[in-house]
C-alpha cells in the first residue's frame, strides 16, 4: 500500500502554516521527513494518520492494505504514550481487544512481537520500570502487534539519550532488514534521518513546503555511524537547512 | 577562587566548600506522631491532676478511658456507632457515586459541562447543614433526611475533583488511542477512567472527611442514636468525659475511613511511580 499527499495546505486561523504538499510514500520505504522546529512536520505526520485535518489536499491510500493488517496507519509516538497502569503485554492486548482479538490469538501476537523487539522477559513489568529506550521498545512492540501498512514515526528517539538512540536505530535496521515495513520518521535530528531514511524530505519554515528530496542509495544495514557519504548527504542537509533553522529560532524568539 | 596564582603554591587559602543542599525531602519518620500523643496525654493527665488544669475545662485523659470502657461495656457504643456508620456509608456511598458519575459527563460532554458547572458552582458554598429542615421536610425525620444531608455534601466536591481528574488525563494517552481506532467506549473505560483515578481518590479524601461532619450536624439536629447525639447529650449535660469519649469516637472514625482509602488506594493506584 503506498501513499499519496495531494495538495496539502493548512492555516491555523490566518495563519499559514502548510503550503501546497505533495508527496508520495512508496510500499517498503522509510521516508524520512526533516525541517526547522515549527516547520509542522508533526502536524504533517497527524493528517497521514488521520489524527487531524489538513485545511485543503488529501491524503490518498493506493492499493489494499496487506491482508490481516488491523490497523494500517500505525503511530510510535515521541513520548512512548504508554499506559502506566498496564504491564507491557497490557499495553500491548489494549490495541488487540478491540478488534475481538483474545486470548490463544492474542497472547500468539504478544509474544511474538515482545519476541521481536527482545522484550520477552520484561511482560509483566510496569511501564515506570523500564528505562525510556525499553518504553519505546514497547511502544514499537505494540506498533508491530497491530501489523501496519505504514508506520508514522514522530521523533520516536528524541525522547532518549544518544547511546540508547544509537542502540534503538540499529535495532529499527534490523526490524526493516527483515520486515520491510514501510514508514514515515519524522525528525528533528539529521543523522537519524540520514541512517533510517530511504528519502529525506527537506520542510522550509513556516510555512512549510517541501524545499528538497534527497534519496539515498546505499542500502540501510550497510550504513554505519561516521559513514563519510552519509556524514558528506547530512552535511549538505545542513546547508540546505541552517539559515531556515536560524530564522525559525528568531521566530520563536520574536512569537 | 581557582586563579593559577593560590592554586600553584599549594597550601594557601585552602577551604571546603560549603554543603548548603538538603532539606525539602519530606521522610517518613514513623515514631515522632505517636511520642509526641503520648507526651501531650501525659502533660494533660498529670496538669490536671496536679490542678494545673481545672477539670471544669479538661476531663482527667484516664476518666475518659473509663467512660469509654463503660461504653464498650453497656453496649451503648454500638447503638450509637451503628446507625452512624449505617448514615455514613449510605449518604457517601450516595454522593459519590453520584458526584464521579456526574463527574465523569462534564468531563466528556461539553454541552453537559456548559450545563451543570454553574449549578454545581451554585450548590458548593451553600453550607448543607442549613438545609437539614428542608430535607427535614422532604425526607421525613427518620434516615432519609441524614441520607441527603451527607449525600449532597460529598455529591460536590466529588464532582469537582472528578471532572478535574478526567480533564488532566494525558491527551497523548487519547490519541494513542484514537491512533489505534480504539472505540469511544474503550478510550472512555480503559484510558480516561483509570487516568483519573488519582484525581478521583484525592476527591474522595475530601468527600469523605465533609461526610463525616456532616453526620454529625445531622445527627445533632435530630436523631436519638448515633454519636453526634451522643455528643450533643453529654454538652448539654456538661458530661466532659462522655464528650471527649464522642469526640474520640469520630476522631478514630475519621482515622480509619482514611486508612481503608489509602490501603484502596494503594492497591488501585500501584502503578504510580
Amino acid at each position: 500500500m503506498d501513499l499519496l499527499l495531494q495538495n496539502i495546505s493548512h492555516h491555523y486561523g490566518a495563519l499559514e502554516v502548510m503550503r501546497d504538499i505533495n508527496l508520495e510514500i512508496p510500499a517498503g520505504r522509510i521516508v524520512s521527513i526533516i525541517g526547522p522546529s515549527g516547520c509542522g512536520k508533526s502536524t504533517l505526520l497527524r493528517f497521514i494518520g488521520g489524527l487531524e485535518r489538513p485545511t485543503s489536499g488529501q491524503i490518498v491510500q493506493v492499493g489494499e492494505p496487506p491482508a490481516g493488517s488491523l490497523n494500517p496507519l500505525t503511530y510510535v509516538f515521541q513520548d512512548f504514550a504508554l499506559l502506566p497502569w498496564r504491564t507491557v503485554e497490557g499495553n500491548i492486548s489494549l490495541v488487540l481487544e478491540d478488534h475481538g482479538l483474545n486470548g490463544a490469538k492474542s497472547e500468539n501476537i504478544i509474544a511474538d512481537v515482545l519476541a521481536r523487539t527482545k522484550l520477552s522477559d520484561f511482560r509483566k513489568a510496569l511501564p515506570k520500570q523500564l528505562s525510556g529506550g525499553m518504553k519505546q521498545r514497547v511502544a514499537i512492540a505494540r506498533a508491530l502487534a497491530v501489523n501496519p501498512a505504514v508506520m508514522l514515526m514522530d521523533e520516536p528517539l528524541s525522547a532518549l539519550d544518544s547511546q540508547t538512540r544509537e542502540l534503538l536505530m540499529d535495532d529499527l535496521i534490523a526490524l526493516w532488514a527483515r520486515e520491510r515495513f514501510t514508514a514515515v520518521y519524522v525528525t528533528h535530528n539529521l543523522q537519524e534521518a540520514v541512517r533510517l531514511g530511504h528519502v529525506i524530505v527537506v520542510l522550509s519554515r513556516r510555512p512549510g513546503t517541501i524545499r528538497e528530496i534527497v534519496e539515498i542509495d546505499r542500502p540501510l544495514d550497510e550504513r554505519q555511524m561516521g559513514d563519510a557519504d552519509l556524514e558528506k548527504v547530512q552535511k549538505q542537509l545542513w546547508t540546505l537547512m541552517r539559515e531556515e533553522a536560524a530564522a525559525a529560532d528568531q521566530e520563536l524568539i520574536h512569537a | 577562587m581557582l586563579s593559577p596564582d593560590t592554586t600553584q603554591n599549594g597550601g594557601t587559602d585552602q577551604r571546603t566548600v560549603r554543603f548548603r543542599g538538603g532539606g525539602f525531602a519530606p521522610k517518613s519518620i514513623l515514631w515522632i506522631g505517636p511520642v509526641l500523643f503520648a507526651v501531650i496525654l501525659v502533660v494533660w493527665e498529670v496538669g490536671t491532676r496536679l490542678g494545673l488544669i481545672s477539670t471544669l475545662t479538661l476531663p482527667h485523659p484516664t476518666d475518659v478511658l473509663g467512660t469509654f470502657a463503660d461504653l464498650w461495656r453497656t453496649g451503648l457504643l454500638w447503638e450509637h456507632l451503628l446507625p452512624s456508620i449505617s448514615r455514613f456509608l449510605v449518604g457517601s456511598a450516595m454522593g459519590c457515586t453520584a458526584g464521579i458519575a456526574i463527574g465523569i459527563l462534564i468531563g466528556l460532554f461539553s454541552h453537559v459541562r456548559a450545563g451543570l458547572v454553574p449549578v454545581v458552582a451554585a450548590i458548593f458554598p451553600i453550607p448543607k447543614i442549613a438545609l437539614l429542615p428542608l430535607f427535614i421536610i422532604w425526607f421525613g425525620i427518620g434516615e432519609g433526611s441524614k441520607y441527603a444531608l451527607i449525600a449532597l455534601g460529598t455529591f460536590t466536591p466529588m464532582v469537582v475533583a472528578t471532572y478535574g481528574a478526567v480533564d488532566n488525563v494525558d491527551r497523548t494517552l487519547i490519541r494513542m488511542g484514537q491512533s489505534f481506532s480504539l472505540s469511544w467506549a474503550s478510550i472512555v473505560w480503559k484510558i480516561v477512567l483509570p487516568g483519573a483515578m488519582p484525581g478521583i481518590f484525592s476527591g474522595l479524601r475530601v468527600s469523605l472527611a465533609i461526610g463525616i461532619i456532616l453526620l454529625v450536624a445531622a445527627e445533632m439536629l435530630g436523631a436519638r442514636h448515633g454519636v453526634g447525639a451522643y455528643i450533643l447529650e453529654a454538652g448539654s449535660l456538661y458530661d466532659l468525659e462522655r464528650l471527649f469519649a464522642g469526640v474520640i469516637i469520630l476522631s478514630v472514625l475519621g482515622v480509619t475511613v482514611s486508612f481503608l482509602l489509602g490501603q484502596v488506594e494503594r492497591r488501585v493506584l500501584k502503578w504510580r511511580a
